[in-house]
């Protein structure tokens, strides 16, 4: 016959912020997308360690796009960092600033990266560095997307009221995401544009 | 427990629907399991039919049953099939099956991603033989190298199917080691510590992570050929500046922690298994768990011992080839504590003790021929003749399909009721070893004589005739053995004897349910206080029991206990999703995707992208029901 017994402290019930299981999840996930970046910086060294002679072919690419974008990157995870913590305290309203803020910044930078792409004098398929660039800048702007999409399905749950003091695992999950996203772009603004200028 | 009005409560909040509408929309652990383990199989057979034609084609000199361009889609094939569809996909199956059962819950943490797992596989394996029919499978053998793989060399569909398609089941790798990970972590029984999950749960733990940290590499391999073969990037160019060697070193970064994905969750059935027919725990948990994880450890850093004949520089050829050798040691690690085991236990010789007892000794003929390679000399001589063959096969069957089948005897009574024939069982075990020693050893003859992988036929005059044809003949008796096999499975299925709850008196939490065990699992959640929960009466080493039919009852909808990573404290009451058709929405929306990609149709892609976001929101809606919202 079972036999039931009462823990000794009442249990959290359901997705409780860090407890759930979606929280784990989301840092498995950013565990195999960090590696997956690992990998197209492995291939970019490789492939410029056997360039024959300048790389990048053309200098290195210029700054004036891409300091402002990190910089509107960052403000991006600053705000919505910020918009989290309001909700930690019951403000819904801060969440739905936050969220929002950190929609519009994305959008922004997107639009700025499809800008640089526009001016870029070679395309995907001039030269090996010309296909790394392409495909490691929009291997990020496909996740800036996804975070994007995050952004904008939390916050129209914010809107519908979803999320409180107590409930929004959700939200600290699109958000740590979206940290994530970010980390990655400050990797690759390393790589394309200040590495070549180190040596 | 069974019959009592609780049990009657779970099991209508657990069971799915009857009929077609609950087989396609179930997220029971236990539906999932059984039909990676079946589709694996099936994939199974199918490879194994490919290899009997290629013996069939070269069991004697100038044979013209199969032409060049089908031979080499045929060795392909049963690579990628081997390989790719079964060997993983059938240790999921028994990971999916097995886990909650050995850690005393409900379900897999993310119910719906195991379903969605399970489909992205099913759908990739048909996808990867879409071009079959067509004659043009993919041809450039399963690790694809440039520039052959290239489109100025294979212009056909052919690699693009497999680039795409390798991509594809990435997704289901990578979305069901997510779930075994986080499942390891958070949805223990209470009570049971790390350092008492069976060695099962740390082999596929272990795999997980690895392949987490490797299938990127490979997935970002295949991606950057399709593009090079269909949007006009050069990464293996070297006409622009591409590296064809790039293609190898991604494909073997992957490459090797593959290769200890898809045998360290076997070696664990055996660690768990092995000692029930021995009578005794297993010698050695703890340096047995630490040599899983060395193992795939130092996998990561022995890549290039697949590249020796490439051209790399000698320092890096002596250091790969330095870390390949210190591989032994965990390896000799499992070896010696399963010697010991049996050594110090009293074996009773049954069928599913004579599979596991059969691969440690394939496992060691594996692991000699494997340590041979790994002298740089010794590979320069012997890479790509038929010793390779030999040693993969010896790893790859003996570490996988010996303790697969013995996995299968050892816990049909619990996933049916019923026990296996004994008298078949040892058959088709005396059989298969056979047909498979004599299929496999001459192998290494041959290729010390020099006779190099991957031709379609040899001439007369070159002496390779005879152990050729010997070979052929063992791959038809190993091929007898298991269909033997599957005749047992199939007159067990409908005649064997009724099991009980645990017909071989072992020691782990599975076997303290039903057999068949019903769908809620436990009806209500152990509490852990050894590492073998149903022997403690019998060790007597402490005064601690744990408690099985004396838990949580967690019967307010689906529910499982969530705890917490290292000591299985319970932290929280996870609520557990409902079966639901978005899963398979998904993956179809998934594979059309690529489909379309296939078929270079734009639009195709979009409604595809847009059908598979319009899933994942409906999918992640915030429920009352989760308790993902209050209201």
């Amino acid at each position: 016959m079972a036999e039931t017994i009462i823990p000794d402290r009442r249990l959290p019930v359901g997705s409780a912020g860090h407890l759930a299981s979606g929280w784990w999840g989301m840092l498995t996930l950013i565990l195999t997308e960090g590696a997956l970046f690992a990998y197209l910086f492995f291939s970019y060294f490789y492939l410029a360690s056997h360039a024959l002679g300048q790389w990048p072919p053309g200098g290195a690419p210029k700054l004036d796009i891409s300091i402002p974008g990190t910089l509107i990157l960052i403000a991006g995870s600053i705000v919505v960092w910020w918009g989290e913590r309001g909700i930690e305290r019951g403000s819904r309203r801060r969440l739905i600033l936050g969220l929002s803020a950190a929609l519009i910044l994305g959008i922004v930078f997107i639009a700025m990266q499809l800008f640089e792409w526009h001016r870029q004098p070679f395309t995907l398929s001039t030269d090996v560095y010309s296909s790394l660039y392409f495909t490691i800048t929009g291997t990020h702007i496909l996740h800036v997307v996804v975070g994007l999409l995050m952004l904008a399905v939390l916050l129209l749950w914010s809107v519908l009221g979803h999320f409180d003091a107590e409930r929004h695992a959700a939200a600290s999950i699109g958000v740590l995401y979206w940290h994530f996203v970010t980390v990655v772009w400050l990797a690759v603004f390393f790589i394309f544009y200040i590495a070549p200028r180190l040596v | 427990m069974e019959g009592s009005p609780s049990s009657a409560s779970l099991r209508k909040t657990w069971e799915g629907k009857p009929g077609l509408a609950g087989w396609l929309s179930t997220v029971d652990h236990k539906e999932i399991g059984k039909r990676y383990i079946v589709t694996a199989f099936i994939f199974l057979l199918i490879g194994g039919l490919e290899a009997l034609a290629i013996r069939l084609q070269l069991a004697r000199p100038n044979q013209t049953l199969l032409t060049p361009e089908q031979y080499s889609q045929l060795f392909t094939m049963h690579g990628v099939t081997m390989i790719f569809l079964y060997a993983l996909p059938v240790l999921s199956g028994f990971s999916n099956y097995l886990w909650p059962l050995l850690l005393g819950s409900r379900d897999m943490a993310f119910p719906r991603l195991n379903a969605m797992s399970y489909w992205v596989f099913l759908f990739a394996g048909v996808f990867l033989y879409s071009s079959f029919p067509l004659g043009k499978a993919p041809d450039g053998g399963w690790f694809n190298y440039v520039p052959y793989a290239s489109l100025a060399y294979n212009p056909g569909p052919n690699i693009d199917v497999y680039a795409l398609g390798m991509v594809l089941l990435g997704i289901s790798t990578t979305v069901g080691s997510i779930n075994f990970v986080v499942t390891l972590a958070r949805t223990r029984a209470p009570g049971m510590s790390i350092n008492r999950v069976p060695v099962l749960v740390w082999g596929t733990v272990t795999a997980s992570v690895g392949n987490l940290l490797a299938v990127p590499a490979v997935s970002l391999a295949f991606l950057m050929l399709w593009m090079d073969r269909q949007a006009g990037t050069h990464f293996f160019d070297s006409a622009a500046g591409g590296q064809p060697l790039l293609w190898q070193h991604l494909f073997w970064m992957f490459g090797h922690p593959w290769v200890y994905a898809i045998v360290l969750p076997a070696m664990g059935i055996v660690s768990d298994a092995l000692p029930v027919f021995c009578r005794r725990p297993l010698v050695g948990y703890t340096a047995v768990a630490l040599s899983t994880v060395t193992t795939m450890v130092l996998g990561f850093g022995v890549w290039v011992h697949h590249m020796f004949a490439s051209g790399l520089p000698i320092l890096s050829l002596s250091f790969f080839s330095a870390a390949s050798f210190v591989i032994v040691i965990p390896s000799a690690v499992a070896v010696f504590a399963w010697i010991a085991t049996i050594w110090t236990g009293r074996p009773v010789f049954n069928a599913p003790f004579l599979f596991f007892a059969g691969f440690v000794l394939l496992f060691v003929i594996g692991g000699v021929s494997g340590f041979m390679t790994a002298a740089v000399p010794v590979d320069w001589q012997l890479t790509r003749t038929y010793f390779v063959i030999a040693h993969l096969h010896y790893v790859l069957i003996g570490i996988n399909v010996f303790p697969v089948l013995g996995g299968i005897i050892y816990w049909f009574p619990k996933v049916t009721g019923r026990l296996m024939n004994e008298t078949l069982g040892k058959w088709s075990f005396w059989i298969s070893f056979t047909g498979f020693n004599t299929a496999f050893f001459p192998m290494h003859i041959l290729g010390i004589l020099g006779m190099p992988r991957r031709i379609y036929t040899y001439a007369d005059r070159l002496g390779w005739g005879t152990p050729n044809l010997v070979v052929s003949i063992g791959a038809f008796i190993f091929a007898a053995g298991i269909l033997l096999f599957l005749f047992n499975v199939f007159l067990s299925l409908g005649r064997g004897k009724a099991a009980g709850d645990n017909p071989w008196d072992a020691s782990s939490l599975e076997w303290s349910t039903s057999s068949p065990p019903p769908p809620y699992n436990f009806a209500v959640i152990p509490i852990v206080a050894s590492r073998y929960p149903l022997w403690e009466d019998i060790m007597d080493e402490g005064p601690e029991r744990s408690s099985i039919g004396r838990g949580l009852l967690l019967d307010k909808g689906r529910e499982t206990v969530g705890t917490s990573p290292l000591d299985a404290e319970p932290d929280v009451i996870l609520k557990m999703p409902g079966d639901t058709y978005l899963p398979l929405l998904l993956s179809l929306a998934i594979t059309v995707l690529f489909v379309s990609m296939l078929l270079h149709s734009r639009w195709g892609s979009y409604a595809a992208g847009f059908a598979g976001l319009l899933a994942t929101v409906c999918w992640l809606w915030p429920q009352r029901a989760l308790g993902q919202i209050d209201r």
